[in-house]
């Protein structure tokens, strides 16, 4: 069977994002005032082959520990479907 | 025999040639090695360059860990063998496991190329012997993540265990208790942001490199002396 999975990765909470920062603080010059908690992270969309649904976020998410996601400073979130 | 040092050159590195001559400079013989080969000549000491190895494609570093070279870097380093990872070498090694920390973009998010001096931390490793405790070196560096982190236990642990071996004098990019070079316990593998071997010849700016290189160099010589 083929399953689609998302994988969001982003920066731990605690853990700055320079990004998220900055972009927040150019919210109040295009308008938008009282933003805040702005995080930036990335999504990761693939296709995978497995027996089942089950099988196939066990395979995702060891990908995730091994290279999607890097467990120091990231953590993640996998969706199959 | 001179040291012989492997340089490992990666798809996107583009530090190698100085290091080839940095380490020339100092009387040792270094050789390129290309990423796709499965195992080292014999190496006294194996450089990861600076550049952007695969892109940085996904994280800095991330992708570099699993080229094919890496499992005989990761022999070598465990064998106790001198291992330096400069610049994105450092970001190499770290998600690869052989050194403590993880990359995060600069603060500020800007890409830094400058002279920074730098505070020896440590001055009993293999990469600091020929430096004094606070003494100051001038060394440029030349990154977008260079922002070190690792968690408070781990930091303490790498600070009683003599682990964090240079700190900038004032910190450029937000790297945690202002650390640009760190070892591993066993201090044979050593990760820093600067770039010691732009820094070996006074037409440059500065030949506080060679402290370290040279170091590097005295570590080899005293493994060839003491029996294993």
């Amino acid at each position: 069977m083929s399953y689609s999975a998302t994988v969001d990765v982003m920066l731990k909470p605690g853990i700055a994002d320079p990004q998220g920062q900055t972009i927040e603080r150019a919210m109040p010059a295009l308008g938008f005032e009282g933003v805040s908690g702005v995080r930036v992270g990335k999504r990761i969309t693939l296709t995978v082959e497995a027996a089942d649904a089950e099988a196939a976020r066990s395979k995702v998410e060891e990908m995730c520990e091994r290279l999607l996601a890097n467990p120091v400073i990231e953590s993640y979130e996998v969706e199959v479907t | 025999m001179s040291a012989q040092v492997s340089v490992i050159v990666f798809p996107g590195s583009n530090c190698e040639f100085d290091c080839e001559r940095a380490f020339s400079l100092l009387g040792a013989e270094p050789h390129l090695v290309w990423h796709s080969e499965t195992t080292l000549p014999h190496s006294d000491i194996v450089v990861l360059p600076g550049g952007f190895a695969h892109g940085d494609y996904l994280r800095t570093g991330a992708l570099a860990r699993f080229s094919p070279i890496m499992a005989a870097v990761s022999d070598h380093a465990r064998r106790g063998g001198p291992t330096i990872g400069i610049c994105n070498g450092f970001q190499i090694l770290c998600e690869a496991g052989l050194l403590p920390g993880a990359m995060r973009k600069n603060t500020g998010l800007k890409f830094i190329c400058k002279w920074v001096d730098l505070e020896v931390a440590n001055a009993q490793t293999a990469f600091t012997s020929r430096t004094q405790p606070g003494q100051r070196l001038r060394v440029p560096i030349n990154h977008f993540e260079g922002n070190w982190y690792c968690e408070d236990e781990e930091l303490q642990r790498l600070r009683d265990g003599g682990q964090i071996v240079l700190r900038y004098a004032d910190n450029p990019n937000g790297s945690r208790d202002d650390v640009a070079c760190v070892s591993n316990a066993e201090g044979n593998v050593f990760g820093l942001m600067p770039h010691p071997e732009r820094a070996c010849e006074a037409m440059l700016g500065s030949e506080d490199g060679r402290l370290l290189l040279g170091s590097l160099l005295d570590a080899v010589e005293a493994r060839r002396t003491v029996p294993a």
